[in-house]
């Protein structure tokens, strides 16, 4: 399997929508710089009008988002109190809402499902690479997802087959697809390469 | 004079096989002793009396064995056919195109009768009658793609055309060569190809693409791919490829004849006239080396097509195993005599 | 690749809805029934008299759901061509005309939770079909019609006729105008806008919608170009071998095809990308015309959109 990259996302970057009427921005980790590097080219009134939904991941960014004084600044424990809190806030958005995701890509993968799910064109949804590298694999075949994916092969965490990585990522599952890696001759699996840290 | 449908397997005992009507049906692709990715689009007009080309939509002997394999698939696994909620219209346009290429072309097999939104089907062959209304999804015992396509043979893809592009956003695909339609739905045209090699270098897609873009009611076009598969067996999907791939080791000098199948697909799109999406069948045939050579001029095209594939492609195709093992097997069906241009035998 | 199968058609009727509008309904010449449609879906009229040639595109007005006949509305348009004026004066009841096949550029976006389409004028057609589409179909729309009076205003009673409180209409000359932006405000997520009318309203409603904080993936226009006039140059076409004259009022596109060269067309509009030629070789100034190509592209001159862009200069050399 070759590695074209072409339905891989682009994440061009964070960038302000002076005209939107709410700022929805998700950040996890090191994402929050992205939010705070933005801000340095938003317009003064621009925080008044977001709404941050924020996962720490073990960094200190707190002070700093509350800092931009945004109208509401929400700090989640995961990824996934995170999205409830999302399905809860877009349950009611209106058109005019503009939606940032910055973080790691299983981050803006679960961002991009939760706002497909309403009605979001993928393309509207900003977006911005920050922090590890690390992949979220759906196994093709018993399709449980693996979180926190930083080598090929790896062991799905569901049914114990052993994946290759294949660089062919579904917007729609937010992850890349692993398949078997020993599935002609079981047992001939090739060495274990740290690819995505 | 209506078609015979055979009673056979393709897993477990695996008892497959082509008439030798069936094997002059074949739609072999290969036009020239060399094989090289292109988009190779012509329109899908009818063919030769007795081809895979003479009807829009090609029935043949193995019909009744391919519709209960699909329900097998199916019955495993649910997610080989979906269909996001705002193709409906599409799914309908579908209905309507193959029930009347199917009761066009084989009268004998299928009756439809209309009037106004008051639809009769009659499958005789799967023994199956409805009444329905069409537009209605609550008169068909199942959604209406996959109420049609499960009596229809090949995979369906219905291709949503919003913002220059063409997105997957519908299908029934129990029969493909290694992709997942699960994996793959909501993907524009290039995403979904992300893992064939080579073509997007040469700008195939962009050139496709803009092609399909363009495609106009009652001007359905076609193209030929293929692979190679062993074993007759349609579910070579991902989802099972940790229970097939062991067959290809299985391949030996002795038993390449019977176990090595070309398998080709049929791929023809028409624009759907209400949803003004595309569908894209895949309509797969398979043949045995054995049943192959029975053509001279394949016998002796074959090892040569496979002599000149790249390996990207043929690594791709997942022939590497046992392409050299395949050549040698038909070496003896290629006198080296000069072949004939064109994919029809002689 | 060739250009769109061309079907020969009669006038079965010719209406003249307004003073300026005239609304043609057109029947297959064989029992062969004209190809389905899609709500949005334009066909391109080729009408004949004497040495004069138009190609010109008209939105599908009739129901998709009506196959025996397409219907166009032809508004008679004082521009410097001459085009419309030509089918509006010369097409009647009888007349033989040949259309294309139906293509579909402004097609409806299924995804959207609500439909909001906006009509200025003759941009009400595309509508007329989409209207139909959309109210078989069970969707959530409203369509919102501006026109200069009651009288020049085509259709709107019909619409209201048929789809009551769904349809808003605005007549200018009474002062009563479209308020969009408020139109705009609190619309569900997914909400999807349309707009087809002159030129300055489309702007108006691309730019009304923009500062509403509306993604543009939301919002659908259809704006085709007319082939402006301007002076008249040379073109030579390198795989065929050819200098072909483009005349002041001619495009680029109804030169080659004078010449019995028959490019690859949908829209003869510059929107839809078919006609995209490679630019050889241009010793002078493109005048990009089109609303598809880049800005980037345009500025690096090696394409242009033969429907509708004009050369300026010495030497003009296309791929065709």
């Amino acid at each position: 399997m070759t590695a074209a990259m072409i339905s891989r996302p682009v994440y061009p970057g964070l960038s302000p929508d002076q005209y939107a009427k709410t700022h929805l921005i998700l950040c996890e980790g090191e994402g929050a710089a992205a939010v705070l590097d933005m801000a340095a080219k938003a317009p003064k009134e621009f925080f008044s009008r977001a709404l941050i939904l924020f996962c720490p991941a073990g960094t200190g960014y707190e002070p700093k988002l509350a800092a931009l004084s945004p109208k509401s600044l929400w700090v989640l424990p995961t990824i996934a109190t995170a999205m409830f809190r999302l399905r809860g806030v877009l349950a009611t958005a209106t058109m005019g809402t503009r939606v940032y995701a910055a973080g790691t890509e299983p981050f803006i993968g679960s961002v991009l499902q939760e706002t497909l799910a309403v009605g979001i064109d993928h393309k509207s949804v900003f977006t911005e690479h920050r922090g590890s590298a690390k992949r979220r694999v759906q196994c093709v075949h018993c399709k449980g997802c693996t979180d926190d994916v930083t080598a090929s092969p790896f062991t799905c965490t569901h049914c114990g087959l052993t994946l290759f990585v294949r660089d062919h990522y579904s917007r729609r599952l937010g992850a890349f697809q692993g398949v078997c890696v020993d599935a002609e001759v079981p047992g001939e699996v090739p060495p274990v390469e740290e690819l995505y840290r | 004079m209506g078609l015979m449908f055979k009673d056979e397997t393709y897993r477990g005992d695996f008892t497959f096989y082509n008439s030798p009507e069936a094997i002059r049906h074949f739609p072999f692709p290969f036009h020239e002793d060399k094989y090289m990715y292109a988009v190779n689009i012509e329109p899908h007009t009818p063919g030769p009396k007795g081809s895979a080309y003479e009807f829009p939509i090609d029935i043949d002997e193995h019909y009744v064995s391919d519709m209960r394999d699909r329900a097998l698939v199916l019955q495993e696994d649910p997610l080989r056919c979906q269909s996001l909620p705002h193709m409906i219209t599409a799914e309908w346009d579908l209905v309507e195109l193959l029930m009347t290429s199917m009761s066009d072309a084989y009268p004998e097999h299928f009756t439809l009768k209309r009037n106004g939104d008051a639809w009769h089907w009659i499958n005789r062959p799967m023994g199956i009658e409805n009444e329905f209304t069409f537009g209605d999804t609550s008169t068909l015992p199942y959604p209406p793609m996959e109420y049609i396509t499960r009596q229809c043979q090949g995979d369906f893809c219905l291709l949503d055309q919003r913002d220059g592009d063409l997105w997957m956003d519908s299908g029934m695909v129990t029969s493909q060569a290694d992709w997942s339609l699960d994996f793959d739905i909501g993907m524009s045209f290039k995403e979904w190809h992300a893992p064939v090699p080579l073509a997007h270098e040469i700008g195939v897609f962009d050139r496709a693409l803009k092609f399909l873009l363009a495609m106009q009611i009652g001007r359905p076009v076609r193209r030929l791919n293929w692979t190679m598969t062993i074993n007759p067996r349609l579910d070579t999907s991902p989802e099972n490829y940790h229970k097939w791939g062991t067959d290809r080791t299985t391949v030996t000098p002795e038993n390449v004849g019977d176990k090595v199948h070309l398998r080709v697909e049929l791929q023809a799109l028409w624009r759907l006239p209400r949803s003004n999406a595309i569908v894209f069948s895949i309509r797969g045939y398979l043949i045995k080396m054995r049943e192959l050579v029975t053509i001279p001029k394949w016998g002796r095209r074959m090892p040569r097509v496979l002599k000149t594939l790249p390996p990207e492609l043929a690594a791709y195709k997942g022939l590497t195993r046992y392409q050299d093992m395949t050549i040698d097997w038909l070496a003896k069906y290629d006198d080296g005599a000069p072949t004939s241009p064109g994919c029809f035998p002689d | 690749m060739s250009a769109p199968t061309e079907i020969r058609v009669r006038v079965a009727e010719a209406e003249a809805v307004t003073p300026a509008i005239k609304r043609l309904k057109l029947v297959p010449l064989t029992s062969t029934p004209l190809p389905d449609f899609s709500g949005g879906a334009h066909t391109v009229v080729h009408y004949t008299d004497g040495p004069r040639h138009v190609r010109n595109p008209y939105s599908l007005m009739g129901s998709p759901f009506d196959p025996s006949a397409y219907q166009i509305s032809v508004l008679r348009v004082p521009d410097s061509r001459g085009g419309s004026a030509l089918i509006h004066d010369g097409v009647h009841e009888g007349t033989e005309i040949t259309i294309t096949s139906p293509i579909n550029l402004f097609p409806i976006d299924r995804r959207a939770r609500r439909h909001i389409l906006i009509a200025g004028g003759i941009g009400i057609t595309p509508f007329m079909a989409m209207t139909a589409q959309l109210d078989r179909e069970g969707a959530d729309f409203q369509l919102h019609y501006a026109m200069r009076d009651r009288a020049s205003g085509a259709y709107w009673k019909l619409l209201k006729s048929i789809y009551g409180h769904r349809v808003h209409t605005y007549f200018d000359d009474t002062n009563e105008t479209l308020a969009l932006t408020r139109l705009l405000d609190g619309q569900p997520l997914g909400t999807h806008l349309y707009v087809c009318g002159p030129a300055g309203m489309i702007d108006w409603v691309l730019k009304t919608a923009r500062e509403a904080g509306w993604p543009e993936e939301n919002v659908h226009f259809e704006r085709f170009a007319a082939p402006p006039p301007g002076k008249p140059f040379q073109v030579a076409l390198a795989r065929s071998k050819r200098t072909i004259d483009v005349a002041p009022r001619e495009s680029v596109l109804e030169a080659i095809e004078a010449a019995g060269i028959e490019p690859q067309f949908l829209c003869r509009g510059g929107a839809c990308g078919q006609c995209e030629t490679a630019v050889l070789e241009a010793d002078g100034t493109l005048h990009h015309n089109d609303h598809y190509l880049s800005d980037d592209e345009k500025a690096s001159g090696k394409k242009m959109m033969i429907c509708v862009s004009r050369f300026e200069g010495a030497r003009l050399v296309l791929d065709l």
